[in-house]
């Protein structure tokens, strides 16, 4: 009785102190008891045991702890979690390594020592279906490689873009062609991408 | 290793009423906006504040309009705002250049303008551009509104006339006629605190009426600066090199970890002559 009544202070004191926090974590639902004033990386390294996103420098300046908040690549160390309540969030998890960019980062030499690799794929995607080298560079400014010297990650996301036309035309071409129940491929692609 | 958060409040307003309220009531509170300078405090273990207020979410902050000639920028517009702002890219094209030079495209979804000119760094980016616009500040609090000239809001090193009980609205620019330019001068073209930055204006006397020159410098005092006394030299017609001799008098640079004293001097006047000479 005693100890029931002490893991309820315990929780009561928990439950005051720490609001729950609703968001749409890499596309599911998620409701965390967090300090508001935790940050991003904190909160998705600790508290959701996502530890993709790397912390480099704190400070802003080298974009390892890049997310992605409503689809803007934003640094996750600078951000408490009282601001991204009702946001969606996206982290390298949220990609499930079979993006595009993913693959070509591999197959391109895009990562070495990896630690500024998820950061950098996270801010790749917000540039978009077809970006330019200056588009890379003007975007990938907030992200620092001490390994590559850029010209592979450029070459790595060039070819992503490339190869993601290619399928979409392929797409097409193969919707065009096949009178294939459409919701039954969007189920499909679905259960495909969550398994 | 993760900072400390758990001895600290915040308080989460959910309109600007409210926000007011809670700085009257609870003060003194750290207003909180994009947080990309305050978590670097925080992240450094450099934060002594305890207690802050969540601006956030106030969208009314956030709005980019026209009301009669002046364009009103709210304080909570981020620089990704600014950048792609079609009012701001016509208006004061100067100051969406700054925003565009303002760290990576990471900070400019959420470093805003409000924060900026709240953080009261000398270096910060679109200062020169806000002063050499003849911008206002629009400061409110649960008593009422009031603006201050944007030449008159340093009082000293990250000192600012702002009350403890006040937050910035935004920003109010006239109209601004001519040419106007936007130079920052870092170690790397993204993402470094510049060494030099200066925003400068010319307008043409129309008939009568003098000219209009403005040049401010960020990084070359405790403070963003005007160079009055070089400005009025350069509208009264003199000639480039008596306002560059104006210029390296007037501005006070020291020495620290990004520049020497000698080499903003030196940059600053080659700024301004870069800039008067390519306006013909």
């Amino acid at each position: 009785m005693f100890l029931w009544q002490k893991n309820f202070a315990v929780f009561a004191a928990f439950a005051l102190l720490l609001p729950v926090m609703r968001l749409i974590l890499n596309g599911k639902r998620a409701n965390l008891g967090v300090h508001p004033l935790k940050r991003l990386l904190d909160v998705l390294r600790e508290d959701c045991a996502l530890t993709g996103t790397k912390e480099g420098c704190g400070e802003g300046e080298c974009g390892a702890c890049t997310v992605l908040v409503d689809g803007a690549p934003v640094n996750s160390c600078l951000v408490p979690a009282a601001q991204v309540a009702g946001t969606r969030v996206t982290t390298i998890e949220g990609l499930s390594g079979r993006h595009p960019l993913q693959r070509a980062f591999v197959e391109h030499g895009g990562a070495q020592c990896g630690i500024c690799t998820p950061g950098m794929i996270m801010a790749a995607i917000a540039l978009g279906p077809r970006p330019t080298l200056q588009d890379m560079r003007v975007g990938l400014a907030g992200n620092l490689c001490r390994c590559t010297g850029y010209s592979a990650i450029y070459r790595s996301i060039a070819a992503a873009a490339k190869s993601k036309n290619r399928r979409e035309r392929k797409a097409r071409r193969a919707k065009n062609s096949r009178s294939s129940n459409k919701q039954e491929r969007r189920k499909r692609r679905i259960a495909r991408n969550t398994s | 290793m993760p900072p400390t958060v758990s001895h600290r409040t915040l308080f989460e307003p959910k309109s600007l009423r409210d926000a007011l309220k809670m700085l009257r009531d609870e003060g003194p509170l750290t207003p909180m906006a994009g947080c990309t300078d305050l978590y670097v405090a925080l992240n450094f273990g450099t934060l002594q504040e305890t207690r802050f207020l969540n601006l956030w979410r106030l969208d009314a902050l956030r709005t980019i309009e026209m009301r009669g000639d002046l364009l009103c920028i709210g304080a909570m517009a981020t620089h990704t705002d600014l950048i792609r702002s079609p009012l701001v890219r016509r208006r004061i094209p100067m100051l969406a250049a700054a925003s565009s030079e303002v760290g990576g495209a990471q900070i400019q979804n959420r470093g805003t303008l409000g924060g900026n000119i709240a953080n009261a760094s000398p270096a910060g980016d679109t200062l020169p551009a806000l002063a050499a616009a003849d911008a206002s500040v629009v400061l409110t609090s649960a008593a009422g509104a009031r603006r201050v000239a944007f030449s008159a809001f340093y009082t000293g090193y990250r000192a600012t006339v702002r009350r403890p009980d006040e937050l910035i609205a935004g920003v109010e620019v006239p109209v601004l006629r001519g040419r106007q330019a936007f130079r920052k001068v870092g170690t790397r073209a993204a993402q470094a605190i510049s060494k030099v930055v200066m925003a400068a204006r010319f307008e043409p006397s129309r008939g009568s009426g003098p000219a209009v020159v403005r040049v401010a410098f960020g990084s070359v005092a405790p403070t963003v600066v005007r160079a009055t006394r070089t400005e009025a030299a350069l509208a009264a017609g003199q000639s480039l090199d008596v306002a560059l001799g104006i210029l390296t008098e007037e501005i006070a640079p020291i020495d620290d970890i990004r520049s020497t004293a000698v080499y903003r001097r030196r940059v600053a006047s080659n700024l301004l002559a870069g800039f008067w000479t390519s306006k013909k």
